[in-house]
């Protein structure tokens, strides 16, 4: 039995996504921007993912970029928005939590002179508005908080944060990574009071090299790709009408019975840790303290005592389960999770922490299989550590 | 007129009569690399030298660089041929291509030539000194140096005539097939592909095996050993390497054994497989990367007891190089890029923190008695699941 429960690395491509990707490859392969038929037809397959995720999101289609996927839809937010906004201001406030596609721009804008303020999180991965709130300035020009955290599944106060934005300081913008949380929750960016928001195809079946940058009507954004002006000049190259059409079936059909599907998450999520914390030395981080529907329904973090997660991750691989480990394997040198320091993860659990993420497409079953796997491998391993 | 190559090669001129063999060893691996290139190339050979003719559309860098790899060749010269020797022609065409090779470049030189044409007009030393007077006039930026010059403009007239000057240096070494087969230990560091490769520079087939142990190990590390296997092969030719889970071995002697023993005893494992290997595949050596002091495991005390299971030669190249030199070699021959990478760290947590650097052979002996009960289990077991990946790069 393949048990793939690395879902928040990358997901595969539902059958619909496939078909209508084949089709535009072989037959509807025109350049969008050409004058001719096969053109027109092109630019009506983007038209139409346009329309489908601004019905989604309860926003204008021309509210939305499509990005080659997360991190550049990320990095267009906060550099675009910083660099547009620069008079305003050179302030920015951000987690200690956020992927590296929102790290990694951030300090390089920090070599371009702007100030960064890192909000710390409490031990189920949240930070507070009121955190946001103390660190507001004068010259704050932008907000980035990552919705679902892609390692532990903690979900921040999105709503509360852009309510006390509003209420505070309405010249900032709010941007969010919802790259986990797109497709897992109803978000209409209006409502939550979002500037800009980041999302990925192939976190919810969609293909590899697709995604979208929502920016609200208004905001002030400079392109950081330059070139024949596609997409209104915000984003050159010609589009990925493939990948986009495919984006497009993607979201319209992982929101369709949205609500039960994500009970179903739930379930499995209730499944794994009440089955794994039958075993000794397992600890599931970010979980004490919240109820289990104020984290992501698809990210579960396991600690196993005293056994290193790049040995345990080969070890279920063995047994067919794909998992992610929280840490790149080095035993000399290791990049130890950031997120799982912010949360205040003993440091002997550092790396010895895995990740098990789920999808639509996961079943009680494979649950369940994977809960042996852990029983049949944690034994094992722990009979072999270093003396 | 057309393109062609002057391989020259150094010490199979020396073999006596055994002399056609190597000959021919070298011009079938020639043919072998440059069989993989785009155009089609003949190979000859003649007077001890060979001649490469290509033709069709090929690429004259890709095609230096293969054939610099072959092992036996010392240099490599492109060669103009003229099919029209006569005296205004051979002139022409001889500055044409001292033109195109040199452009605009300033050298002193000195015209060499060979004549196994006795009708020709002119003699070797009267070819020489026409041949740089008419040199010297075309290109007056160049000058004669007959005791030192920086180029040899080398003009041999045959049945056609020839034309060439600069020199390619080549791998040298010996033609591959001309000296058996070895087995090599093959790990993912820098040093065991630099070793496989000196071996093989001999004339030397080579066989691989690496030991792996899922799931202290990764695919990925096992990926790059075989990418390690496919760069080495570019120049020692197809490589079967023989991929070995020594996971089971490895925990029976972690169970059994003292710990600061477990390194060399391991290896002492890993040597008696290798063997078993290579002489059901008719190697006549093992290979290994080691250097004496590189580790604790390669002291002369930890080399000795590892030599101590083996009855077959074991090949240590490197034995005297320090580790800079070897880090040369890799990186001129490929592989050092690919050595680097990180994946084998996994299986470093069983390794003891003052693993023993003089091991007593007869302690080790002693040690290993307490595996009796298992290890010929296990060893026959990790034989007989051996998977074999036929790599050629």
């Amino acid at each position: 039995m393949e048990v793939y429960l690395d879902n928040a690395a990358t997901t595969p491509v539902f059958p619909e996504v496939k078909e209508i990707m084949g089709k535009v490859m072989e037959e509807d392969f025109g350049n969008p921007s050409s004058r001719h038929t096969k053109g027109i037809v092109a630019e009506q397959y983007i038209k139409e993912a346009a329309e489908i995720i601004a019905e989604r999101l309860k926003c204008q289609p021309k509210e939305i970029i499509f990005t080659s996927g997360g991190t550049e839809s990320n990095n267009m937010a906060l550099i675009g928005t910083a660099l547009a906004n620069q008079r305003a201001g050179k302030h920015i406030i951000t987690t200690r939590i956020e992927h590296a596609s929102v790290h990694e721009p951030l300090a390089y804008l920090e070599e371009m002179g702007y100030e960064v303020t890192y909000l710390p999180v409490d031990s189920t991965g949240r930070v507070s508005a009121e955190s946001v709130k103390q660190a507001l300035r004068e010259d704050t020009v932008l907000v980035s908080v990552i919705f679902v955290n892609n390692e532990i599944g903690s979900a921040a106060p999105i709503a509360k944060i852009g309510e006390m934005l509003h209420r505070e300081k309405t010249d900032l913008f709010f941007h969010v990574d919802a790259i986990q949380a797109f497709g897992k929750y109803k978000i209409v960016p209006k409502r939550l009071g979002i500037d800009l928001m980041s999302v990925s195809g192939h976190k919810i079946h969609g293909a590899k090299g697709t995604g979208f940058l929502y920016v609200r009507d208004g905001v002030k954004i400079r392109p950081i790709l330059f070139g024949g002006g596609q997409q209104r000049g915000m984003r050159s190259g010609t589009e990925n009408v493939p990948g986009i059409a495919g984006l497009g079936v993607a979201v319209k059909k992982i929101y369709q019975d949205h609500t039960e599907k994500t009970e179903t998450l739930y379930q499995l999520k209730k499944r794994l840790i009440e089955g794994l914390q039958q075993y000794e030395g397992v600890t599931v981080h970010g979980i004490d303290g919240v109820s289990l529907e104020e984290t992501a329904p698809h990210i579960v973090s396991v600690g196993f005592a005293s056994v290193k997660s790049e040995v345990m991750l080969h070890a279920l691989a063995q047994e067919g389960v794909f998992v992610s480990s929280g840490s790149a394997c080095s035993s000399n040198h290791p990049e130890l999770s950031g997120t799982l320091q912010a949360i205040g993860v003993q440091e002997d659990l550092l790396d010895a922490t895995l990740r098990f993420s789920f999808s639509v497409l996961t079943t009680k079953e494979q649950i369940s299989h994977a809960v042996e796997a852990v029983g049949k491998v944690l034994p094992v391993l722990r009979r072999f550590t270093r003396r | 007129m057309y393109q062609a190559f002057l391989l020259k090669y150094a010490e199979i001129g020396i073999k006596g009569k055994n002399r056609y063999k190597f000959e021919n060893a070298l011009c079938s691996q020639v043919r072998r690399h440059l069989d993989k290139l785009e155009g089609r190339f003949v190979v000859t050979r003649e007077q001890g030298r060979i001649f490469v003719e290509a033709e069709g559309d090929f690429d004259f860098e890709d095609a230096i660089e293969a054939m610099s790899r072959v092992f036996g060749v010392s240099s490599i010269s492109p060669v103009q041929v003229i099919e029209d020797k006569s005296w205004e022609n051979l002139t022409k065409e001889v500055g044409d291509f001292i033109e195109k090779q040199y452009k605009e470049e300033k050298f002193t030189f000195k015209v060499k030539s060979r004549r196994s044409d006795k009708h020709y007009p002119y003699t070797s030393p009267e070819i020489c000194v026409e041949m740089g007077a008419y040199l010297l006039e075309r290109f007056p930026h160049l000058s004669v140096d007959v005791h030192h010059p920086e180029v040899y403009i080398w003009v041999e007239v045959r049945e056609k005539a020839y034309v060439y000057a600069k020199v390619y240096p080549a791998a040298c070494g010996m033609p591959l097939g001309t000296n058996g087969k070895a087995m090599l230990l093959l790990s993912g560091g820098i040093d065991s592909p630099v070793a496989g490769y000196m071996i093989a520079k001999r004339g030397v087939f080579i066989d691989a095996v690496y030991f792996h142990a899922p799931p202290y190990t990764s695919d990925r590390a096992k990926q790059k050993v075989v990418d390690l296997a496919k760069l080495i092969s570019r120049y020692t030719g197809a490589i079967r390497l023989h991929i070995i889970n020594f996971t089971d071995i490895q925990m029976y002697i972690y169970e059994q054994c003292p710990h600061e023993e477990l390194t060399i005893i391991m290896r002492r494992y890993m040597m008696r497989i290798a063997e078993t290997i290579a002489k059901e595949t008719d190697c006549l050596g093992l290979i290994t990367g080691e250097s004496i002091g590189q580790v604790a495991s390669q002291t002369m005390h930890s080399l000795a007891a590892t030599n101590d299971v083996c009855t077959l030669p074991v090949y240590r190249p490197l034995i005297g190089f320090d580790k800079q030199d070897i880090v040369g070699i890799a990186e001129k021959i490929g592989t050092y890029e690919t050595s680097i990478l990180p994946f084998e760290d996994c299986c470093t947590i069983f390794v003891a923190k003052h693993p023993v650097t003089k091991p007593e052979i007869p302690v080790i002996r002693r040690s290993e008695e307490r595996l009796a009960e298992r290890i010929e289990e296990f060893v026959q077991a990790a034989l007989s699941t051996a998977e074999v990946v036929e790599v050629d790069g």
